[in-house]
């Protein structure tokens, strides 16, 4: 579980770049790539080590006025944990 | 042309040169019949083109590819173009100096291949004394604040290493190991009688590498490569033909595979004579085998066409000189009993030595 005041911050080996294909972001690392939804990628450019996870469902949920708050910070949990599962995140402290 | 066709992944034989002679490399036998054609200005045209067509990795490969000088020039265009950057080595020759320059120019991603886990056994299999060397290699690479991936072809010789092999990788802070089982095409098919391991070895390997993968999720990727003469099914290999890779050989042939090149009767066009574009949409060999018009049966009706489409073209055409065969490899194939002839012979193989990679006609040892 990671924890709502820890500063996530992606992997070195973590670079996201815009799809013209696809107009999404990728998320890339060595042989493979992730393709990234809005949100994931709202959350993926907020993960630079400053932002808590408290401050980055803020973020979010202001932006996404229309979803509950709760539904926000399932979505944020769960995208951390994909990155995290992968190595592609670290949690400063 | 559709998204079922587009290519994510470059990889780039900057060269056939190498300075190790491994017994499992997978350059083309006759590959001192291909030079190194496309200069500088061409790989750099190379590398936007494929970008434009939707590649987002490159590799940069070979041969060794740090026998190009123009390496800087080529890290820094593929940057350029945007294109996450994957230099795959030997580690031979390289210099600290000259790594930490790539690091400056935005090269992403190094990978390290060694042969086993003591020097012995590795230059034995690398056919050079260079197994310190490459260590020294990796470490640089960690240190330079590099991602390292580590690269480990396994057979018979070092299935039984695995763990070991694990625990060197732990030690360098590899952040990802691939355990590849050779691929038998190149030189490995030469010298399959000595390569291909039991069903036992692989067994165990494949235990010790799920716990491996189990224990260092979150840390390091642990990749195990099954090779596909003791699976069920072939794997789709490539991703399936002309989908999602594109290379390009030294003298500058477009391949949908590094082994194409292999197979009679397709022409390869090179990316001196047309755009990139025209040639993965256009050129008969890439179309020869998408979709499944081409497939013979059990293929045509299987429903596993569209997971592995059919196998290996390069594979097919080695073991049964019909590159449009279903893959031997496949439980379902009807040549399926060269997998099994094959797997015999390996819990008989006698040590007769290797076949080193060199200038054909090759010396035996
Ligand atoms: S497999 Fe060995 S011989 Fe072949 S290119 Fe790689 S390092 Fe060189
Ligand atoms: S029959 Fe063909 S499509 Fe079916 S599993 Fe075998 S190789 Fe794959």
């Amino acid at each position: 579980m990671i924890a709502l005041d820890s500063r996530p911050r992606l992997a070195p080996k973590a670079r996201i770049r815009f799809d013209r294909k696809t107009a999404r972001y990728l998320l890339l690392y060595p042989e493979r790539g992730l393709v990234l939804n809005p949100t994931a990628a709202d959350i993926a450019a907020l993960c630079t080590g400053e932002h808590t996870v408290h401050t980055i469902v803020e973020r979010l949920t202001e932006k996404y006025a229309s979803q509950p708050r709760a539904q926000v910070e399932r979505d944020v949990m769960a995208f951390l944990a994909t990155l995290a599962e992968r190595g592609l995140m670290r949690t400063d402290p | 042309m559709s998204d079922e066709y587009r290519p994510y992944t470059l990889v780039a034989e900057l060269t056939y040169r190498c300075p190790l002679r491994c017994v499992y490399c997978s350059n083309p036998v006759e590959y001192t019949r291909h030079t190194d054609g496309l200069d500088t200005a061409d790989w750099l045209r190379v590398f936007r083109e494929a970008e434009e067509l939707g590649v987002v990795q490159l590799h940069l490969t070979g041969g060794e590819p740090v026998l190009r000088d123009d390496l800087e020039a080529l890290v820094e265009g593929a940057r350029a173009a945007d294109l996450y950057t994957n230099l795959i080595t030997s580690g031979i020759p390289l210099s600290r100096e000259r790594l930490a320059r790539f690091r400056s120019l935005g090269l992403d991603n190094v990978q390290v291949s060694i042969q086993d886990v003591a020097a012995p056994s590795s230059d034995r299999v690398a056919g050079a004394r260079v197994f310190e060397r490459k260590l020294q290699v990796a470490r640089w690479v960690k240190e330079l604040g590099f991602p390292l991936t580590l690269n480990v072809v396994l057979h018979r010789e070092n299935l039984g290493h695995v763990e070991e092999i694990v625990a060197l990788a732990e030690a360098l802070a590899a952040d990802r190991l691939e355990l590849a089982n050779t691929q038998y095409v190149g030189w490995a098919l030469v010298n399959r009688r000595v390569l291909l391991p039991t069903a036992a070895q692989l067994d165990g390997a494949r235990r010790v590498s799920a716990a491996a993968h189990a224990r260092l999720r979150g840390k390091m990727e642990v990749l195990f490569v099954m090779p596909d003469y003791y699976s069920e099914f072939p794997k789709a290999c490539m991703d399936g033909w002309a989908r999602r890779f594109l290379v390009v050989s030294p003298d500058g042939l477009a391949l949908p595979c590094h082994a194409a090149h292999t197979l009679p009767g397709l022409v390869f066009e090179n990316v001196k004579d047309r755009p990139l574009e025209a040639i993965w949409r256009d050129s008969p060999a890439f179309n020869a085998f998408r979709g499944d018009a081409w497939m013979p049966e059990p293929c045509k009706s299987c429903e596993r066409r569209a997971i592995d489409f059919g196998g290996c073209r390069c594979q097919a055409y080695l073991l049964t000189k019909n590159a449009a065969a279903t893959d031997p490899a496949c439980s379902l194939s009807p040549d399926h009993g060269l997998i099994e002839a094959a797997r015999q012979e390996a819990l008989s193989a006698p040590d007769d030595g290797f076949e080193y990679r060199a200038p054909r006609p090759a010396v035996r040892k």
